[in-house]
């Protein structure tokens, strides 16, 4: 049943021994050791889990890693990277837009995944797709001030 | 400093100075038994720490609630983390500087009086020395009681903004319960009986469950199940293979309703407070009755717990609001003595109130003790944490005032409710809910209401902020088929937001402003205060009213000796009733952290606007039945309102804690604009769109 299955995580090759229909969260989290892609419902309702795949942002909760063979998958872990802090993560961070931050990692990779298409977007724009998210702590006007901080960094504010 | 009357409750458990400060790594380790719940309590104790060692925060680190280390500052709640925790650790660190600088002043040969310290050096007059006071605490006995030596000298009037210590990895990094790892670690799942009367079948084939692919133990204690595997993947696997196959007895299917059964139950009213001369004998001005249903915490992570058994000894990593009470109840429910257990506080999802922290923690106890020697993780899975975790009590609040014009001669407040306590060691009881499914079982007991000295339970802010006599009356309803507990702010939402609408209907019938209304019944200059502030800074929302748009406004003070909040929303009515602004006046004495109590007031404010417009539990006969988000939505993004909040400085006064001041007056606000816009309230919560067209088409 467990066959080896290569993707690329965060730039880097990978390759895991697993069931093709393991979901990617439990690969990155329990296989991988990044653990900054959570857990929050497994049904797609909250984006605790969201990751960007080959660019766009999906669930990791439900999705097989037999689906992303040879694809491209970025996690929180990336927004910091050597030498260079990704401009959501020095936005939220100097906001403080966050209260117990387990949705901020979900959040940051669907925020990053929209501002990265490079289409000029506003606050409105930026909410409507953060609705695939949840927060329960109520910091949404935070992360919603520090999505539109780092988009006017990545020059796509309108 | 005169510790008399009011010792912070940590520093009776914990006097000397050392249980709260220790030098380390050149500079102090500081030791709070106040949970970082993502409340952002670290972030402000650092802060006081600080102050009173005067030694940059960079050179502070601070570690939270555990029963091997930290004071026992019982439980995290209740918005007392800095008026208690931080009074406390103020008193320990003045101590500590002041017991520094009396080596400092052997060593100069100088008069303590004119020693002090900047950035961590000591300074003797106007001069600086070579002494640093992390160097001096190493040299200086510090297990000397806190009574003795605290000098707080309070925040200094540069205090400088600072950034939350634990925000970074919360972001990007490990730090949940979830995330915890350990040699040889091993995962659980378990299948909560999804009623407290539900059973397992007997002739459960657990056999099959055991052949299963890495599968390590099953565990089966009365109606207790649950499994340790392997592997995450491995516990997931079986978890499904078992749930599809459950079926669970004893479930009675009959339809309940929560408020019916507080209305039917024989349990006595009970007289908590009468203020004032007696009350009139005629018909009363208004009669009205608030109702809200069930809510549940819904944190964005199910509750997870790590345990250990070994040699006899039970460790338990858990996100629990209480470490001491949680060890005690396990050490009751495990048959230990309370020194075999550990409990260490490790960060979770945001804990708004008594969630599954505790029962997730026996659970995984109940677990570990079948692999003896190994770690076991367990996370509950989505609709375990929705369905079995303790819900936010369905109560009623029943208003009656007596007008004479715009002033209130008298008021009645009349609160039913089930209990809003059953944290673990509640009466004497574990209360664990897996320990009621026991072979030998621990049952529920019957649960009293917090007592007035902690603020009330089910009559939290039952008695009005305004000035007339009232009678408060409340009837506690202990035999409900749920479990009901703590959820931010207790009674107080429904209670502010059933004497706030009925003051508001009386005002609306008297064709009174709602400022000059209020202020004619209250004489407490800081609540005017607030309200006269909030009448200046909701002047943009006043100026925008429409037919279909308004505004109204809402005022408590936190239990009377809390926080005031003076609320303004603005409603637009259309397709869906939604809330574009709310602005928040807040009074919360000494402002610690400004960022972090701004913070805690939004959250406050987003939390109880989606408490008000979406949510509650739906139930099948005793079931919680939406088991997740689609059933239970709470408000998302493009629904919340922008926030402003306006905090008024009170330097010198007490610190009085924020993050439950709020729920009460945002619920009133909503009600109040949506009642001056449609001339009828809306008596149970949410306020919908269907309430609002029954309640319109009723008048």
């Amino acid at each position: 049943m467990d066959k080896p299955i290569a993707f690329y995580v965060n730039g880097e090759p990978v390759e895991i021994k697993a069931n093709p229909s393991l979901s990617l969260l439990t690969a990155l989290r329990e296989d991988l050791n990044l653990k900054a892609t959570r857990f929050g419902c497994g049904a797609e309702d909250c984006g605790a889990c969201s990751v960007i795949v080959d660019g766009k942002a999906r669930y990791a909760c439900t999705l097989a890693v037999g689906d992303i063979t040879g694809q491209h998958v970025l996690t929180a872990e990336s927004l910091d990277a050597k030498n260079f802090e990704h401009p959501l993560l020095t936005a939220f961070l100097a906001r403080q837009a966050g209260q117990c931050g387990y949705c901020l990692s979900g959040i940051l990779m669907r925020a990053r995944a929209l501002l990265e298409t490079g289409e000029p977007v506003d606050r409105r724009r930026v909410a409507q797709e953060l609705d695939a998210n949840l927060c329960r702590c109520g910091a949404h006007g935070r992360i919603l001030d520090a999505v539109m901080d780092a988009a006017a960094e990545m020059g796509v504010a309108k | 400093m005169s510790v008399d009357a009011k010792i912070p409750p940590g520093l009776v458990s914990a006097p000397l100075v050392s249980d709260w400060v220790q030098p380390a790594g050149g500079g102090f380790a500081v030791r709070t038994g106040r949970a970082e719940l993502g409340q952002g309590v670290k972030s402000a104790l650092l802060r006081i720490a600080s102050w009173e060692l005067c030694v940059p925060v960079e050179t502070l680190t601070i570690s939270g609630p555990d029963t091997a280390a930290s004071p026992d500052e019982g439980i995290t709640a209740g918005s007392l983390s800095i008026t208690q925790g931080g009074e406390a650790l103020r008193a320990a660190t003045s101590a500590a500087r002041v017991l520094c600088l009396a080596e400092a002043a052997r060593r100069l040969n100088a008069s303590p009086d004119t020693l002090s310290v900047r950035d961590g050096l000591v300074i003797n007059g106007d001069d600086k020395t070579e002494l640093k006071l992390a160097t001096l605490a190493t040299e200086v006995d510090l297990n000397v009681p806190v009574a003795d030596h605290a000098a707080p000298l309070g925040q200094p009037e540069d205090a400088k903004e600072t950034a939350r210590p634990d925000l970074r990895e919360r972001m990007i990094g490990a730090p949940f319960v979830h995330d915890m790892t350990m040699t040889g670690l091993l995962f659980g799942r378990v299948f909560p009986p999804p009623t407290l009367t539900a059973r397992l079948p007997k002739d459960l084939d657990l056999h099959s469950l055991q052949k299963k692919p890495g599968i390590v133990a099953v565990v089966r204690d009365g109606s207790f199940l649950g499994l340790v595997a392997n592997s995450v993947a491995e516990a997931d696997s079986a978890a499904t293979w078992v749930e599809t196959r459950l079926e669970w007895e004893g479930i009675d299917p009959a339809p309940q309703d929560p408020q019916a059964l507080l209305e039917a139950s024989s349990a006595p009213m009970e007289l908590m407070l009468a203020a004032g001369s007696a009350e009139p004998t005629e018909q009363p001005t208004i009669d009205l009755t608030c109702q809200r249903p069930f809510l549940s915490h819904a944190p964005m992570a199910p509750s997870a717990a790590l345990a250990k058994w070994e040699d006899g000894k039970l460790s338990v990593w858990s996100h629990t609001q209480g470490v001491y009470p949680l060890r005690k109840a396990l050490a009751s429910a495990c048959g230990l003595a309370e020194e075999a257990v550990q409990v260490v506080h490790v960060y979770g999802p945001g804990c708004y109130g008594h969630n599954g922290a505790d029962d997730v923690a026996m659970d995984v106890a109940l677990l570990a003790r079948a692999v003896p020697g190994q770690p076991v993780r367990l996370v509950w899975s989505r609709a375990a944490e929705f369905q079995t975790a303790p819900l936010g009590a369905a109560m009623s609040t029943r208003v009656r005032l007596w007008m004479n014009g715009r002033q209130i001669s008298a008021g009645r407040v009349s609160v039913t409710s089930p209990p809003h306590s059953t944290r673990p060691g509640t009466a004497g009881a574990p209360f664990f809910r897996s320990g009621t499914f026991l072979s030998d079982p621990q049952p529920f007991i019957k649960a009293p209401d917090v007592p007035p000295a902690s603020g009330h339970g089910a009559a939290r802010n039952a008695r009005p902020i305004y000035d007339a006599p009232v009678l408060v009356e409340r009837k506690l309803v202990n035999d409900l088929p749920w479990r009901t507990s703590a959820l931010r702010g207790l009674g107080a939402q429904l209670n502010v937001y059933a004497i706030e609408t009925a003051l508001e209907a009386a005002l609306i019938a008297d064709r009174q402003d709602p400022f000059e209304g209020r202020l004619a019944n209250l004489t407490d200059p800081r609540a005017r205060a607030v309200l006269e502030r909030l009448r200046t800074f909701g002047g943009d929302l006043m100026s925008d009213s429409t037919e279909d748009r308004g505004w109204g406004i809402g005022l408590a003070r936190y239990k009377g000796t809390g926080g005031w909040a003076a609320v303004m929303a603005d409603v637009a009515l259309g397709d869906d009733i939604r809330v574009p602004r709310v602005r928040v006046v807040a009074d919360i004495g000494e402002v610690i952290d400004p960022d972090g109590a701004r913070n805690q007031i939004e959250g406050g404010v987003i939390q109880a606007i989606s408490w008000t417009l979406k949510e509650a539990v739906t139930l099948d006969g005793a079931r919680v039945a939406g088991t997740n988000w689609e059933e239970y939505p709470i408000l998302p993004f493009s629904e919340v309102p922008d926030v402003q909040t306006d905090i008024m400085e009170r330097p010198g006064e007490p610190p009085l804690g924020c993050a439950e001041a709020v729920v009460g007056p945002v619920t009133a606000a909503v009600g109040n604009a949506v009642q001056r816009l449609l001339g009828v309230a809306i008596q149970s919560l949410p306020i919908t769109r269907h309430r609002i067209v029954a309640a319109v088409s009723a008048a």
